[in-house]
């Protein structure tokens, strides 16, 4: 469903992912996990057109979306939550729900993000940068899904959220799999996070893959030792 | 010394008879305008203020319309184009053109013409706005200095270009009579017609961007853009299309705000450059991002220019109007209007 094949992305003379190479089905949670530097927001921003590709080739079902701009992958079905949320803060959070929709809006689409997390329908008419982390969170997962998407990539949503949200996200990315058959590709760092969260789990050390395991046969404190600094 | 008196009979006469200077203020020659204070009565300043008000309001509406347009590129955008006041100029000698091809070639349309000569000056700036963004001002978002530069040098291409095309001497269209004379509610005040078409025409072009930015798809896409260009691009929009779209907006205002010129005055090569920095000052000081900041600014640095400049004679005006500004900003640097969330 989505694959990767021998990515290379670099800023200027300084390589940062030289060879990754990973695939997820559809409607798989796939985990990557790695230490800070290691090149996981470098590898979601190339993947969403926000950093050029060097080489290799990434694909959505049948379309190769490699060079494509944002927006182009966008309309391909890939959806991206990043790191840090990058909600738009002078917009309400229904403007920054619909800011991605094309043509007109289908409020049914938007009434279903509010049953998905009901605190966005109670601050609507709220700017968005006025909300809690954790709403903010919501709203951009709520954001990212009014594209329609058929992959979502997330980098790194449990950032900045109190420990109890952290599980309400959690529950929230399993649902919106089983609703909508989606690939979902998770960055991470909190690993009760992601055993809780992925079907699968990737360890990424310096922009390459370094181990592959499904959640029921991962061994924790071998990741849990490979995270560590 | 000329007399109260004498001075307000000068005054009554419709805005259109007298030449307005770039500031908008009016300019009798021989004529000192500013006797002492005490020399007026009471009636008299009530009719100097009411006057001067109006004027005022002229000014507005031109410093309006050119801080709308700026409030979209520069406010909006980030872009500083110099050439704003040319295409301003450029809106101008559009209406001109159009009033000579109608009196030449249908002379019985001369009553209606200049309704449809703003509709053309708007779409003939935006179209030009448009080829600029994508031949220029697309190549330099990252770099605001080279930008400055490149619309500096783009004014003096285009200032040129009226100067070959329309001659060095000033040109003034044919206005249509229903836009001459002035209504007179009581003896000694005289609010002339033109001024209020141009009030309406700039709180009409207001209304119609407000509701554009606010409840269009377009408006959103381009305040997304604005907050965060990259991940914009990651929710779907296409920036490069509102990028285009929002500079040729811009500049149409501004062909606008040039079509309302010819109304107040005479329209020549550098007409749009001694305009730009009042229409920066109205952007600066309403808060760079606030289309309703823009519009309080403009009222006011109107209005306190064409009083000012009444009783402190012109440059003393505007070195007061200035001075307040400088003073405003630095108690409060980010404008009058400045939008205020919880994070960023």
């Amino acid at each position: 469903m989505f694959d990767v094949k021998n990515l290379q992305v670099a800023y200027g003379q300084s390589v940062v992912i030289p060879d990754l190479t990973f695939s997820a089905a559809e409607g798989e949670i796939v985990g990557i996990v790695g230490r800070n530097g290691m090149g996981k927001t470098t590898l979601f921003r190339s993947l969403i057109g926000m950093i050029p590709t060097v080489s290799g080739k990434v694909t959505v079902g049948t379309s190769e979306i490699t060079h494509k701009p944002s927006y182009k992958r966008v309309a391909e079905g890939v959806a991206f939550v990043p790191q840090g949320r990058m909600i738009f803060p002078y917009l309400t959070v229904y403007e920054n729900l619909i800011s991605g929709v094309k043509g007109s809006v289908n409020e049914e689409d938007v009434n279903e993000i509010y049953a998905l997390f009901p605190v966005l329908r109670d601050m609507k008419g709220r700017k968005g940068g006025n909300l809690s982390g954790g709403q903010q969170q919501q709203l951009a997962i709520g954001r990212a899904l009014m594209t329609k998407p058929r992959v979502l990539l997330l980098d790194e949503p449990t950032e900045g959220i109190q420990p109890s949200i952290i599980k309400d996200i959690s529950r929230s990315l399993r649902e919106i799999r089983d609703l909508k058959k989606l690939t979902i590709i998770v960055s991470e760092q909190v690993l009760s996070f992601v055993l809780d969260t992925c079907d699968r789990i990737a360890v990424i050390d310096k922009g390459k893959l370094i181990r592959e395991d499904k959640r029921e046969s991962v061994d924790a404190s071998k990741i849990k030792a490979m995270l560590s600094v | 010394m000329q007399g109260a008196a004498e001075t307000l009979f000068f005054l009554s006469a419709p805005l259109s008879f007298c030449s307005a200077r770039p500031s908008g203020a009016l300019t009798l020659p021989h004529i000192q305008l500013s006797p002492p204070m005490e020399s007026y009565s009471w009636e008299d300043l009530q009719n100097i203020f009411l006057m001067q008000g109006f004027a005022g309001i002229s000014l507005f509406s031109v410093l309006l319309l050119m801080g709308l347009g700026l409030a979209v590129i520069f406010g909006q955008m980030g872009v500083i184009n110099m050439a704003h006041g040319e295409f301003m100029a450029l809106g101008a000698y559009t209406v001109y053109l159009c009033s000579t091809l109608t009196a030449e070639y249908a002379p019985s349309f001369g009553p209606y013409y200049f309704v449809v000569a703003i509709f053309i000056a708007f779409i003939v700036c935006a179209l030009v706005g448009a080829a600029v963004e994508w031949l220029m001002i697309r190549r330099l978002y990252h770099r605001p200095l080279d930008t400055l530069l490149a619309t500096w040098g783009l004014s003096l291409i285009m200032q040129q270009t009226f100067r070959s095309t329309f001659g060095a001497r000033e040109v003034t269209p044919t206005l249509p009579e229903w836009l001459m004379g002035s209504y007179s509610p009581k003896e000694g005040l005289d609010i002339p017609i033109n001024g209020m078409f141009v009030l309406g025409l700039a709180i009409a072009v207001s209304f119609a961007l407000l509701l554009f930015m606010y409840k269009s798809s377009f408006g959103l896409r381009l305040r997304a853009t604005v907050q965060n260009r990259k991940m914009s691009g990651a929710v779907g929009i296409n920036t490069n299309s509102v990028d285009r779209l929002a500079f040729a907006l811009g500049c149409g205002i501004a062909g606008i705000a040039g079509a309302a010129f010819t109304t107040i005055g005479s329209t020549g090569p550098d007409s749009g450059s001694r305009y730009i920095v009042d229409a920066f000052l109205v952007v600066v000081f309403g808060g760079a991002a606030s289309l309703m900041g823009s519009l309080a600014s403009a009222f006011g640095i109107a209005q306190a220019q064409s009083i000012l400049e009444f009783f402190l004679e012109g440059t003393k005006g505007k070195v007061a109007t200035l001075l307040v500004i400088v003073v405003a900003l630095m108690i409060r640097p980010q404008g009058l209007f400045p939008s205020k969330v919880r994070a960023h």
